[in-house]
């Protein structure tokens, strides 16, 4: 702790911060543009002058850029100096020359850090009256609209898309006052975090173009805090709607997970919402009219429940409450996670990993921290995509932690680091199927069969423990083996990173096995074992039957009424079983939002609530539970969460009309109940009943405009606020107007503070934690003194077929995932279908990229176009997974590949 | 008189090739440092000489070197830079040396490069040097056959590699960080300091800028010593000084003399005094980014201290001269617009303010202004000053501008109250 | 059996099968000529990009200027993304973007030039070549820029054509000079 004086008023803070941090810490409104604390200082922008004192004597001082001071003991400053104050307002004049003050049609308008900033400066007075320089704006894809006369060149842009994304597509041109930030010719921005740049550039120039399809004022958002649905990370944002409709998603700082940045499927893929393919109405099937009201469907279910046995079918993207209400509802016995076997298998294993607590399971926080990483099969870019920036992170850092040893830079000051650091890397070892952009980063790189991936992460366990017997590799992965384990018995905090994408289950033992053989007192070492949906780590933790067995059963027994629960099965197993199922059962009712393959098979289809709708927790990939929370109701009064219709049931069926109303909460209690595994998720949210001084909390900020007149087209008299009887939020800007705990925040606003910048105010420190910061709960507890164990089950090497080829899943950010798919944005970037094979294999096959082939999965035969490519290893064969339209596929099957003679 | 750097220097003839400058006592101050005298040594002796950076700053020359860390443990490669980027307008004085006498720069680069041990030096040139590239291309060439460069370096177990990098334009690369931004392959934006190039340079390695000027004079101060140098000036200044001299003068051109000569000296003497039916009005002493001098500061002693106390810099030592049928204005936009020009974008107040600068001097010169705009030019001298920007580039333009409004404020008010330029 | 094709939509774009390409495009038709020239400068920095410049450089001295596919061919050579090769040829000002004559006249305005009245020789260019600054004649033979101080200005005013530097130009050497070049 250093002693500063700011103002002649004595603080004690923090050494290796910078004095912009230090009075942003201290809650002194400083304005700021170059300065991001996921990006550290570079001093370009001199917004953040302040004057510096030599000593208490000292009445001249000197300007200087606060962002590029280093805390000294004893040192005077002053924010409030006439000429520093002169200074910063001058600098908003500056970049305000040649702004085109077009803030009433600008999207960011109202979530501006330039408004801020202008206001905090009193900059208000234009005396520059000479001609505007003016710049062509780029087409920049679906996702991110450009509007470069706007652009204040703080750099934070490139800083942030080329520098800390590793984005190759956007860069500043040109020099003096015409720099320009963009692409070298239009074109699709090509990082899948390009999202992000709407938050990082302090004005209008890269906006969300979703929402300017339906633009709304951030002050004119209903929102509320949530969690992404679009891969196992969980990544916590802010979700908005008016007029019914869900307009934006936005990042929620948290510490422990996501930081400040998301990926562009969870940032655009929430448009399904919005999808007309909605279900909105109760429909029973074969009758005359078939879309009904609750009454008519309640009676009919319990017809369909009485005198049946019924079976429920879980989900993986449903929330933990709703999997809960469908276990209670059927009895444990009845409840099948409704994947494939396969999936299930490999996720049983996962769960008994991390309930072992033999190893702590990794935050995308350790991530970052490591300093060495290990990601062995997952497809991480594609199936977690912002654990790959993390691990981006923790090889930057590493390196930048590197050269900073026996130097005073402090490692804020980012461009002297990366110059330092040069072409230097912190450790990650690559190894997966296919090439994946995270190969550039990797001083390891290996693709091979998921097989040969499990025996090279067993040699390294190897050589890490000789408990793991030796796996015999040829000798250029035994070498591979020997660099990744001499690597990670040098690191501090190694990070081992698997997961299911590759349906191999030796992957996930050796995974486990290098983790343990690493967790000595040397180390502090991580694991993570990506899943694929946003609540697959929930529902394996039931530990229930797989879909296969429920197909078993309704093949055997007859009378069964099943409900699925927002579930396509037709992306989960082969078509022919799913078929199988629907004409096995008697009955089925299925829940969903979104209608799809499964939904057709429905006699009765109830809608589903989606995220934006309705109040559930999530368990990420770490085990972690996390609350999202309703945005809005939706007009449709048939649209609720599942769990609230299978309560519903639930009361029907018994022939009692609850005593209690079920609030999320009780579900949760509920939930620990029929399953000890998830002891401690029921603390993981505040109660509905939870207030501040009596107040509930807004959802609403106070600017909230409409408030009266929002309906007047519908009635004269302002309807009554909608009530939630589920959550602590009200949906109108009434409530407790401080900062409310951090899992509960529904948007970030501090006075002065518009724009997303207004997070520092929540902070501990600037870029650090949230005040007492609560990012869900760990249902996995860690047991530090467990005596090691090891699978040692080693597989097989891979051997290649004639004329056969294994088939794997090829993931992709856009198009893999199933809601996100239904937005615009994001199934324009979805690849087409496409048979990637090794170029040797296409040589011998004579096929050259673009060839027609047919492949023949359970007797279908279906035509595509080849991809070669040099680094997928022989005899395997990789097709896009989870593409809108394509069948599921047996991954991890052998498959004929036919040329298709023309 | 002695002219050390210049005294083999003969306008129109060609340079020294290796064996005449060898002839004439070339390459035996490398033979003595290499023989006789440790890395340490060198660099107490240049300091102790008082030499001081004739790139522009003055900065002691030893001194700057002595930040460089040394020994076993230093950061290797380390880099020895020879900045020939000279842009600054009004400025020539390193081509005379480029063009004049190659082999001696490059004495001098491997003089600096044994003083703090630095394995690779390059020589920055700017694009324009189209004659000094070829000379330095074939000095570079003989310098290595003859063992002066290379491996092991006449048996000594110094090592030292020379590369030629010529630029692609922009006034920014002379600045030391943004050079070294420039010979990475990047955009010539300037870093921040500290980290000085000293400790983290090229490629964030251990990196000593200097002007070629600077580097020239070494192979004369080890050869005659620290008290032989200190002798050559005329003021508070050590050695001799490339001087140079433009404008309507009558006989243009630049010379070495002992540092400290005055401005009429330079003017009347060497320049030939004004051409006929122009009369002296102002001068910029040592390029475009020096405060203006005039008439009352014609007897200054042109020395980093003398020219500080006068109000403005030695810069370069080359003086643009102003008569008195120039235009004040126009001659402060000319500069302007250069300067707003080559900002290359990174800060704020440069890359805003100095077009401002210049539209408002513009519209000035063109019977457009309005006494506002001449108060606006005067807070911008102030609001661009040292500190307040990134480099030293925007500073260096209110240099002119601030001293314009100084001594040329009637101009600049006869403007705004006639509605147009007096000058015609 | 019939084989079900595999489309799940029609959009008519090109296939994207990439699994995210980092961003080096552009065809890599550098001639041999080119190529050696640029090993050559790569060969003597640590990492290929930082020979940028120079490949930029020997590129333009081979093509008069630097364009598009230009710089996606050095892009694809130093393993860059051609932005990044672009946000270095643009900082440039002596890297030309766009096609320029046979000759490049380079017409020195800075300050000793400025005293020394460069403006009549700009009018007279302008007149003779009825080409501003920044232009290219008709019969494609002369670019004329400005262009700050060449480093001669004892005998200013100063222009360069292409390699050749003359000094003390006057309105009336004009004509001599510019014939050299036709
Ligand atoms: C905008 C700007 C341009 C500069 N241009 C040059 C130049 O062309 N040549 C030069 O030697 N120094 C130039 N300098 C000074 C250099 O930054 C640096 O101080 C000098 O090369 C150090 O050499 P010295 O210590 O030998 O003087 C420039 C500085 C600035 C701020
Ligand atoms: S585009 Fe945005 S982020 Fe980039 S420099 Fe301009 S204002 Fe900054
Ligand atoms: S925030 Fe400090 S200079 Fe930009």
């Amino acid at each position: 702790m250093s002693t500063i004086y700011i103002d002649n008023k004595q603080y004690n803070v923090k050494e290796g911060k910078n004095l912009l941090e230090a009075c942003l810490g201290l809650g002194i409104d400083l304005p700021y543009f170059c300065w991001h604390p996921a990006l550290g200082s570079v001093g370009a922008c001199r917004q953040c002058a302040v004057k510096v004192f030599k000593d208490e004597n000292d009445t001249r001082g000197r300007l200087v850029m606060s962002c590029m001071e280093n805390i000294k003991d004893g040192l005077h400053l002053s924010v409030a100096d006439k000429t520093a104050k002169a200074f910063r307002s001058q600098v908003i004049e500056w970049l305000m020359t040649n702004h085109p003050h077009d803030c009433p049609v600008c999207d960011e308008g109202g979530s501006c850090h330039l408004q801020d900033m202008t206001v905090m400066t009193g900059h208000d007075y234009r005396r520059f009256h000479y001609k505007k320089r003016t710049y062509t704006n780029q087409y920049l894809g679906p996702l991110i609209h450009h509007e470069m006369n706007r652009c204040i060149q703080c750099y934070r842009c490139v800083r942030y898309y080329h520098d800390y994304a590793g984005g190759k597509d956007l860069n500043v041109f040109s020099a003096h006052n015409h720099v320009y930030f963009g692409r070298e010719k239009d074109g699709v921005l090509e990082s899948p975090f390009s999202g992000n740049l709407v938050e990082v550039c302090p004005t209008g120039v890269f906006t969300d173009k979703t929402l300017r399809e339906h633009y709304t004022r951030k002050w004119d958002l209903t929102t509320a805090p949530s969690v992404c649905n679009h891969c196992s990370v969980g990544c916590n944002t802010i979700a908005g709607e008016r007029y019914g409709q869900l307009r934006c998603i936005t990042n929620r700082f948290n510490s422990e997970v996501n930081g400040y940045f998301l990926c562009d499927r969870g940032r655009f893929g929430y448009e399904f919402v919005n999808s007309a393919n909605r279900i909105t109405q109760p429909i029973i099937r074969n009758r005359a009219v078939e879309a009904v009201d609750e009454v008519v469907v309640m009676d009919h279910l319990k017809q369909l429940m009485n005198n049946h046995t019924v079976i429920g079918i879980g989900s993986a993207r449903a929330s933990v409450e709703s999997n809960a209400a469908l276990m209670q509802l059927v009895g444990k016995e009845n409840f099948y996670q409704g994947i494939s076997d396969s999936l299930r298998f490999i996720q049983k294993r996962i769960v008994e990993v991390m309930q072992s607590g033999k190893v702590q399971p990794a935050s995308l926080q350790d991530i970052q921290q490591a300093d060495a990483i290990l990601v062995l099969g997952e497809d991480i870019w594609n199936t977690a995509p912002v654990m790959a920036l993390a691990v981006r992170q923790g090889v930057m850092k590493t390196a930048a932690h590197h050269v900073l040893e026996n130097r005073e830079l402090p490692g804020w000051h980012d461009a002297a680091v990366r110059e330092l650091v040069q072409q230097e890397k912190g450790f990650l070892a690559n190894c997966t199927i296919a090439a994946s952009p995270l190969d550039e980063l990797s001083s390891s790189t290996v693709h091979l069969a998921p097989d040969d991936l499990a025996r090279l992460g067993f040699a390294i366990a190897g050589r890490l423990h000789t408990s793991v017997p030796v796996v015999q590799l040829d000798s250029n992965t035994q070498n591979q083996a020997a660099i990744i384990a001499a690597a990670l018995q040098q690191a501090k905090r190694p990070v081992i990173i698997s997961g299911a994408g590759c349906y191999n289950e030796a992957l996930i033992r050796a995974a486990f096995d290098i983790a343990v053989a690493l967790n000595t007192p040397e180390h502090e070492v991580r694991l993570a074992y990506v899943m694929p949906e946003c609540n697959s780590m929930g529902l394996a933790m039931t530990q229930s039957a797989g879909f296969e067995n429920a197909v078993l059963r309704t093949t055997r027994e007859e009378n069964i009424t099943a409900i699925v629960l927002e579930n396509d099965l037709y992306r989960n197993v082969p078509a022919h079983i799913a078929d199988l199922f629907f004409n096995s059962v008697q009955h089925c009712i299925v829940f969903d939002s979104l209608n799809n393959a499964t939904t057709q098979n429905a006699d009765v289809l109830v809608p589903a609530a989606t995220f934006a709708e309705g109040d559930g927790t999530l368990v990420n990939y770490e085990g972690r539970a996390q609350r999202f929370y309703q945005v809005y109701m939706p007009a449709n009064k048939n649209i609720r969460e599942s769990w609230k219709w299978l309560q519903k049931m639930e009361e029907i069926r018994t022939a009692q009309t609850a005593e209690q109303v079920y609030h999320p909460e009780d579900l949760l209690v509920m939930c620990e109940r029929l399953m000890p595994q998830f002891a401690g998720i029921a603390g993981a949210v505040p109660h509905h009943d939870f207030r501040i001084n009596g107040q509930a909390l807004p959802r609403a900020p106070h600017r909230y405009s409409g408030r009266t007149a929002i309906l007047a087209n519908l009635a004269v008299s302002e309807p009554k606020p909608k009530q939630d009887n589920d959550s602590p939020f009200t949906f109108t800007m009434e409530g407790y107007s401080g900062m409310p705990p951090s899992p509960l925040i529904p948007f970030f606003w501090r006075p002065g503070w518009n724009s997303i910048q207004a997070v520092n105010k929540y902070q501990q420190e600037p870029g650090g934690a949230l005040r007492n910061e609560q990012a869900g709960t760990l249902l996995f507890e860690y047991k530090r003194d467990g005596e090691a164990v090891y699978f040692k089950d080693i597989p097989e090497a891979f051997m290649v077929r004639k004329d056969k080829w294994l088939l794997f899943p090829q993931y992709h950010v856009f198009g893999s995932e199933e809601l996100s798919a239904y937005s615009k944005g994001v199934g324009e970037l979805s690849p087409e279908p496409y048979l990637a094979i090794s170029s040797r294999d296409a040589d011998q096959l004579g096929l050259v990229d673009g060839s027609l082939v047919t492949i023949k999965v359970f007797e279908q035969a279906y035509e595509l176009p080849v991809a070669t490519n040099m680094l997928i290893p022989n005899g395997v064969a990789l097709m896009p997974a989870g593409l809108q339209g394509m069948p599921a596929m047996n991954w991890n099957a052998w498959v004929q590949v036919m040329s298709v003679k023309l | 008189m002695e002219r050390p750097l210049t005294q083999y220097i003969h306008p129109g003839c060609p340079p020294f090739d290796l064996r005449e400058y060898e002839m004439t006592g070339g390459y035996a101050a490398l033979r003595k440092v290499i023989g006789s005298m440790s890395p340490q040594e060198v660099q107490k002796l240049v300091q102790e000489s008082g030499l001081k950076g004739r790139g522009g700053a003055g900065f002691n020359t030893g001194m700057k070197w002595s930040f460089v860390p040394m020994g076993e443990n230093a950061p290797q490669p380390k880099y020895l830079i020879a900045n020939a980027d000279e842009m600054e307008p009004g400025t020539f004085k390193d081509r005379l040396l480029l063009e004049g006498n190659p082999h001696q720069l490059i004495e001098g680069m491997i003089l600096a490069a044994y003083a703090i041990q630095a394995d690779i030096s390059y020589i920055f040139l700017r694009w324009a040097y189209k004659k000094a590239a070829q000379l330095l291309r074939k000095s570079i060439h003989e310098a290595y056959t003859a063992g002066y460069l290379g491996k092991n370096i006449l048996g000594s177990g110094f090592s030292l590699e020379m590369h030629l990098h010529t630029g692609v334009g922009r006034y920014m690369c002379g600045e030391e960080t943004a050079l070294l931004n420039a010979l990475e392959g990047k955009r010539a934006t300037p870093r921040a300091k500290p980290p000085f190039p000293q400790v983290s340079g090229l490629y964030g390695k251990p990196t000593i800028v200097n002007n070629v000027e600077t580097l020239c004079n070494l192979p004369h101060i080890v050869n005659n010593g620290a008290e032989w140098f200190k002798g050559l000036g005329n003021g508070k200044d050590s050695g001799t000084k490339l001087y140079g001299v433009s404008g309507k003068v009558n006989k243009p051109g630049c010379w070495e003399l002992p540092i400290g000569v005055t401005v009429r000296e330079l003017i009347e003497e060497h320049a030939g005094g004004m051409k006929n039916g122009y009369r002296f009005k102002g001068v910029l002493p040592g390029g475009a980014s020096t405060d203006f001098l005039t008439t009352e500061h014609l007897d200054v002693k042109m020395d980093f201290v003398s020219v500080a106390a006068a109000g403005s810099r030695l810069g370069t030592g080359t003086m643009v001269v102003m008569d008195d049928a120039t235009c004040p204005v126009g001659f402060v936009h000319n500069l302007q617009h250069f300067f707003a020009q080559e900002s290359c974008g990174f800060c704020t107040p440069c890359r805003e303010g100095l077009p401002w600068v210049e539209k408002m001097l513009l519209s000035l010169e063109r019977g457009h202004g309005t006494a506002e705009d001449v108060e606006m030019l005067q807070m911008h001298t102030q609001l661009l000053g040292p500190g307040n920007t990134f480099c030293a580039l925007a500073p260096g333009a209110m240099e002119p501008l601030q001293s314009a409004l100084k001594y040329f404020r009637e101009d600049f008010e006869k403007h705004v109250e006639l509605h147009k330029c007096p000058y015609g | 059996m019939i084989a079900q094709k595999l489309n799940t939509k029609d959009t008519g774009k090109a296939n994207n099968t990439a699994l995210y390409t980092t961003g080096v495009a552009g065809e890599p038709y550098l001639t041999d000529l080119e190529r050696t020239a640029i090993d050559h400068e790569v060969a003597q920095v640590p990492y290929k990009s930082a020979a940028v410049i120079e490949a930029l450089k020997i590129v333009q001295q081979h093509r008069g200027w630097i364009s598009d596919d230009s710089v996606g061919a050095i892009a694809a050579y130093l393993q860059m993304s051609p932005a990044e090769v672009d946000s270095v040829a643009t900082f440039y000002n002596l890297i030309f973007r766009k096609p320029v004559g046979r000759h490049v006249i380079l017409l020195c305005d800075s300050i000793s030039c400025y005293v020394m009245k460069y403006g009549d020789l700009y009018t007279a260019l302008q007149e003779k070549l009825n080409i501003k600054f920044g232009e290219t004649t008709g019969d494609q033979c002369f670019t004329l820029l400005p262009n700050c101080c060449l480093g001669c200005c004892d005998h200013a005013p100063a222009l360069m054509i292409d390699n050749d530097l003359y000094k003390d130009v006057t309105v009336a050497m004009l004509d001599c000079i510019l014939k050299k070049y036709t």
